[in-house]
């Protein structure tokens, strides 16, 4: 079962929401617990589950490799190169490693079999464990532009026999598909304010057209306004929970804690869970 | 001579489009753009009169006639996206997943799938209370972010010129992947929001890396100051060893969410030590972009 929680706006307790569900279900004695990071640009659940990193691994894409040797620059490579990642001079090729979406195309139609491929790290993937969760996180290097091969590594080590937990990254293009796509159910974490209305919005376009399950968790409670619960009203969205605004919880958030050493949110977990397994079995 | 600063954050929800909101009111002679294209917030405090809008269109998706296929399932084989599969004797591409490469198009013996050019979003020249503003929409689980980013800051620059407007204030989108890297290139001052928390400290970290990386001048701005005071003094240790600037410590203010409900900038909506704090990190940022 793949549970994954995803808000279009960044900064409304995403990870929050994930690691704690992670954790309560840990705790509750549900076997083969996996928390997978896809917020691969900026990773920050492993500051609460706090993992032992066992296995790290590269994330590479292929890129081309041209022998000038065999390259009579016909030029065919730049043609069906759909990224403008090759330009062929008179007697030079020219590659853009950073445009590369790896399609292998210029490769598969060269006609002088000129071009090679060549792993290009642009990311790593940590394996460990925090308590009995098996945490898997990626991490984008720094100035590499695509997230999505990355996301894509991480989630080649879903467990099927177990309850894959997916904290997603903020947004709703391509790396926010490919972190959500194929999730039995999503959590949608906004916050009651018109920036929060408005990403969740967006992200209900999103979870539709990909067909997924989903549900809504209103965090901080009681700051803004009322227009999300009417929203959702509206659209006949289900409201699991509603975490209270509370400033104790804003600075446990701040020092890395965990919110279920408070006994009143372990609560709202409990609550969150049974309703996620209604929705998925109905 | 144009010059442009750009706000970013690596972590979302910082405050980086309620400080840019703030920004948008306080400078002169300048022209506004929105860079968050698959969340955009800042219209929901200027309240764009949409002027102009266009089509983005930017990559293609592979579209299959059913008729002249035969099932060699080569297209299967050479696709590097796990885009196309079968199901029930039938090849499917899933929309979603292509990547536009168009191998599989060019690769089929039977010429059975084509191209096709997609729109993927729009976006808009527009009037605010507080000058231009370029904004755009990216298409519902589309790509190519980064593009349409590149097509806003061009089109901001193209009206800055024309105006004879001499600053382009940018919002950016969170993380450091491929739209932020297209809202930074080549600015004049990147402007970092973050708060004291472990999760924007580690995003701080990555994010200033970024600008490290392309070389581009940075100041932090540290909102919800409060919140943890020794996380605080974290960043400023941290800054103060890469020899970067804290523009401002901004306390916690309930007043922010408050005015955003009212679709207001703060600076608009009451005069408090909050306000006078942007103004003076406005202040500092207008002196440090025009030197």
């Amino acid at each position: 079962m793949i549970i994954s929680v995803a808000s279009g706006k960044g900064g409304t307790g995403k990870t929050t929401v994930a690691v704690n569900l992670a954790l309560f279900l840990a705790r509750n004695r549900e076997k083969n617990i996996q928390f997978l990071d896809c917020d691969v640009e900026e990773p920050n659940a492993y500051i609460f589950l706090k993992p032992d990193i066992q296995e790290s691994q590269k994330v590479s894409i292929l890129v081309p490799e041209v022998d000038e040797r065999k390259c009579n620059f016909c030029g065919k490579c730049a043609e069906v190169c759909a990224y403008n990642a090759i330009a062929v001079l008179k007697n030079k090729v020219m590659i853009f490693p950073e445009l590369c979406h790896g399609c292998g195309g210029c490769t598969l139609f060269c006609p002088e079999d000129a071009i090679s491929e060549k792993e290009r790290g642009i990311g790593v993937l940590h394996q460990g464990k925090a308590e009995s969760i098996s945490f898997i996180q990626g991490k984008l290097n720094i100035g590499e532009p695509m997230a999505t091969p990355i996301i894509r590594e991480v989630k080649k080590k879903v467990n099927p026999d177990g309850i894959t937990i997916i904290d997603v990254p903020p947004g709703t293009s391509c790396p926010v598909i490919e972190a959500v796509n194929r999730s039995d159910f999503c959590l949608l974490v906004t916050e009651p304010t018109p920036f929060g209305l408005n990403d969740l919005k967006l992200a209900v376009e999103v979870l539709k057209k990909l067909k997924i399950k989903f549900g809504v968790i209103i965090n901080r409670a009681g700051i803004g306004d009322d227009k999300v619960k009417e929203f959702c009203e509206d659209e006949s969205i289900q409201i699991l929970a509603e975490i209270p605004y509370d400033r104790n919880v804003a600075v446990l958030y701040s020092q890395g804690i965990s919110i279920l050493i408070e006994a009143d949110y372990a609560k709202i977990f409990e609550k969150i869970w049974d309703s996620i397994k209604r929705k998925i079995d109905s | 001579m144009i010059k442009q600063a750009t706000i970013i954050s690596g972590k979302g929800g910082t405050g980086k489009t309620v400080i840019s909101g703030c920004f948008a009111a306080l400078a002169e002679n300048k022209i506004m753009a929105d860079c968050d294209v698959d969340a955009a917030d800042l219209h929901l405090l200027l309240h764009p009169d949409i002027k102009e809008k266009h089509e983005f269109k930017a990559g293609s998706k592979a579209i299959l006639d059913e008729d002249k296929c035969t099932l060699c399932r080569r297209c299967i084989q050479v696709c590097r996206f796990s885009a196309i599969y079968e199901e029930k004797d039938k090849v499917i591409i899933d929309p979603v997943a292509c990547e536009g490469c168009g191998v599989c198009a060019l690769d089929c013996p039977e010429q059975a799938i084509r191209m096709e050019e997609s729109v993927s979003g729009e976006w808009y020249i527009s009037d605010t209370r507080y000058g231009p503003m370029v904004h755009a929409k990216l298409g519902i689980a589309e790509e190519n972010t980064g593009k349409l980013v590149t097509l806003v800051r061009q089109n901001a620059r193209s009206i800055a010129q024309k105006n004879g407007l001499n600053l382009i204030v940018t919002d950016g989108p969170p993380g450091i992947g491929c739209p932020v890297i297209a809202s930074i290139t080549g600015v004049d001052l990147v402007v970092v929001v973050t708060e004291p928390t472990l999760s924007a400290i580690s995003d701080l970290d990555r994010v200033l890396s970024l600008t490290h990386h392309f070389g581009i001048e940075t100041v932090v701005l540290i909102n919800k100051h409060d919140i943890n005071y020794e996380n605080t003094q974290k960043i400023e240790s941290f800054c103060q060893k890469k020899n970067l600037e804290i523009l401002s410590k901004i306390p916690f203010d309930n007043s922010f969410t408050q005015a955003m409900v009212q679709g207001k900038t703060i600076i608009e909506y009451d005069n408090s030590g909050v306000t006078q704090e942007i103004k003076k990190a406005w202040e500092r940022i207008s002196t440090k972009i025009r030197r």
